[in-house]
């Protein structure tokens, strides 16, 4: 009842006694049109980046849409020779797409592993100092310019893998894979280390009191209860390691060859895009659309992967 | 004023108001997170096969109690134990840093106040327990599964979907996973942190008549809000206050007969 009588002003009263805090109707004005102003701006910088990325497909669509011209989308598909530069052309994705696929999967056998033991060491193991010491190194091994990993690669990493194999060829998809799995390493174990560390204590307190170690409970409860997380680190890495370039332009050989042995010398679409780039094909030719068909393929395979794995990041947030 | 171990000597308990013979017992347990001494010397007996409470006003400590026999303080740094905690029938102090936590967690179980089920199928939740300590027999284990969760009044809901993830039942449903959990492993003591805070009325009943069936089998030693429930469900009663034991009792006479002020405010209502 006391309530009642202080939140709602008698009706004799309201009018005269007007409260100090209220604005007057101009300044109330203005901070409106500041407000909207603001956002206004916001708005625009947000929308560049939008537009900007709108662009890039809208000229990838638009470019290859020459090359389909010329093209059939079924050759594109299914032919298993990449020579648009010959005398005598041909225009399949396949071996291009086979060379990105190959050197991926190796990226990945080496970054899942690693990755998911050392998220799981520094999430559920390591203490605090070590956690401190390991996390900026990580930072450190992204902030590599990848052309150095290129060459770590085909002066390090290679000769060392003949060391083992001899008849490795110096150009080969096994090396600069490798190589890749480094690169996507820190980005792994971040992603993963944060899913774990989002698992509620509760979680581990459950599994502790049935008498389970300290690795029983990393193993067998917070890593399934991480798991859309971890596998949505998977995909941004897969992602990362589709599109990276400079590794395998310097490292895998730049010729287009059909092949799922990593041991192989092979192009991938990234390679195959800046040697092309790089040469001086006249603007418009077909070699010179051909990137853009490649680039799409590309566009669209680093796409799917984002937004999956985002897709799953966002599930594993909202489980909790 | 020091509380003996004698039982003749403890606090408000009178003759014929110890129990026997013990599960367990709580001596003059302090604790204390960091430099706070949030337990003062509790002396609590747990008698076997019979259910305990431990009542008393939010803060006043009675997680921290009931974790201690468990040892769950030992998972954050910085928290320390004083006293002891004897676990019978060997009468060992648990709390001794040469007792392996993990030997104790073995021997007892704990369900907790929010459910806690692991994101894996309803049989894999309750056949964590079993796995952690070796069991690899299919058969040993499909048996122990379906025993737990029928002891857990929860065989008929779930019996066709064992594989379904555990943290796709109800709430009740989950708590009742958790303490066919807790039960799988046939635990000497079963620590409850007030289960069914989280819980609706008609859910609440099931557990409350699921822990006096249960009580034959396994000692229980539940916290709770709830003085009804206390009252209810308990054999005796424990009543802490700002972390310490104010009095010991039989739930009936306590709750009758209280013969401290402290808890005659705190059970009639008239608390704060
Ligand atoms: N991790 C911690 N670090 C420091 N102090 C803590 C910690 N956990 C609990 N406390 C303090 O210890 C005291 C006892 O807490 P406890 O959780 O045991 O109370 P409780 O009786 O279970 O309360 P409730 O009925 O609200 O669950 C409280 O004052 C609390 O603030
Ligand atoms: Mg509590």
């Amino acid at each position: 009842m006391k309530g009642r009588t202080v939140l709602v002003p008698e009706q004799g009263t309201a009018g005269s006694s007007k409260p100090l805090l209220v604005e007057g109707e101009g300044r109330r004005r203005v901070r409106r049109i500041r407000e909207l102003v603001i956002e206004g701006g916001l708005l625009v910088a947000a929308l560049v980046s939008v537009a900007t990325t709108t662009m890039i497909l809208a000229v990838l669509v638009v470019e290859s849409l020459g090359f389909f011209d010329t093209v059939s989308l079924y050759d594109f598909l299914t032919d298993t020779l990449w020579t648009p530069l010959f005398d005598d052309p041909h225009y399949g994705i396949l071996p291009l797409l086979a060379g990105t696929i190959v050197t991926s999967m190796v990226g990945l056998l080496v970054a899942i592993p690693i990755g998911t033991v050392s998220a799981m060491y520094l999430s559920e193991f390591a203490s605090p100092r070590v956690r401190e010491i390991i996390k900026p190194v990580l930072e450190l091994l992204g902030a590599v310019p990848t052309v150095v990993y290129g060459y770590f690669a085909l002066l390090v990493v290679t000769p060392a893998l003949q060391w083992i194999w001899p008849d490795l060829p110096g150009f080969n998809m096994l090396g600069p894979g490798i190589v890749i799995g480094i690169m996507i390493l820190p980005l792994v174990i971040s992603l993963s280390e944060d899913a774990m560390r989002a698992v509620p204590m509760m979680l581990r307190e459950g599994s502790y009191a049935m008498g389970a170690t300290h690795l029983e409970t990393a193993w067998r409860v917070v890593v399934p209860a991480a798991t859309s997380g971890i596998v949505a680190a998977y995909v941004l890495g897969i992602s990362r390691a589709v599109g990276e370039t400079m590794v395998v332009a310097i490292a895998a050989g730049q010729n287009p060859n059909l092949t799922w042995n990593p041991m192989e010398p092979a192009a991938t679409i990234t390679a195959y895009i800046v040697q092309v780039a790089l040469g001086d094909l006249p603007h418009g030719s077909i070699g010179y659309r051909s990137i853009f068909a490649a680039g799409l393929v590309l566009a669209m395979m680093t796409f799917t992967f984002n937004i999956l794995g985002h897709v799953m990041r966002k599930r594993f947030r909202e489980v909790y | 004023m020091a509380r003996s171990l004698d039982s003749s000597h403890v606090g408000s308990a009178e003759k014929g108001e110890w129990p026997k013979p013990l599960k367990a017992e709580a001596c003059e347990l302090s604790f204390y997170y960091g430099s706070r001494l949030v337990l003062k010397r509790v002396s609590v007996p747990i008698a076997q096969g019979n259910i305990t409470a431990l009542i008393g006003p939010s803060g006043c400590g009675k997680s921290t109690f009931l974790r201690c026999f468990n040892r769950m303080h030992d998972l954050y740094p910085g928290t320390r134990y004083e006293g002891a905690i004897l676990l019978y029938p060997e009468g060992r102090n648990i709390l001794d840093r040469q007792v392996d936590p993990i030997e104790v967690r073995m021997r007892l179980a704990m369900v907790f106040q929010k459910p806690n089920p692991f994101p894996k199928s309803v049989y894999e939740n309750v056949a964590y327990g079993l796995r952690v300590r070796g069991v690899r027999d299919r058969r040993v284990l499909d048996e122990k599964v379906e025993q737990a969760l029928r002891s857990a009044a929860l065989w008929e809901e779930v019996k066709d979907r064992l594989s379904a993830l555990g943290t796709s039942l109800s709430g009740g449903q989950q708590q009742r996973l958790c303490i066919a959990r807790a039960l799988a492993t046939d635990p000497e003591l079963l620590l409850l942190d007030e289960p069914t805070s989280a819980l609706d009325p008609i859910a609440t009943g099931n557990i409350e008549e699921l822990l006096q069936d249960l009580k034959r089998r396994v000692t229980i030693l539940i916290v709770t809000h709830n003085m009804q429930q206390a009252a209810r469900i308990s054999d005796w009663t424990a009543f802490m206050y700002l972390g310490e034991l104010v009095e010991f009792g039989p739930t009936k006479r306590l709750f009758t007969t209280p013969t401290n002020k402290q808890t005659e405010d705190y059970i009639t209502g008239r608390f704060g």
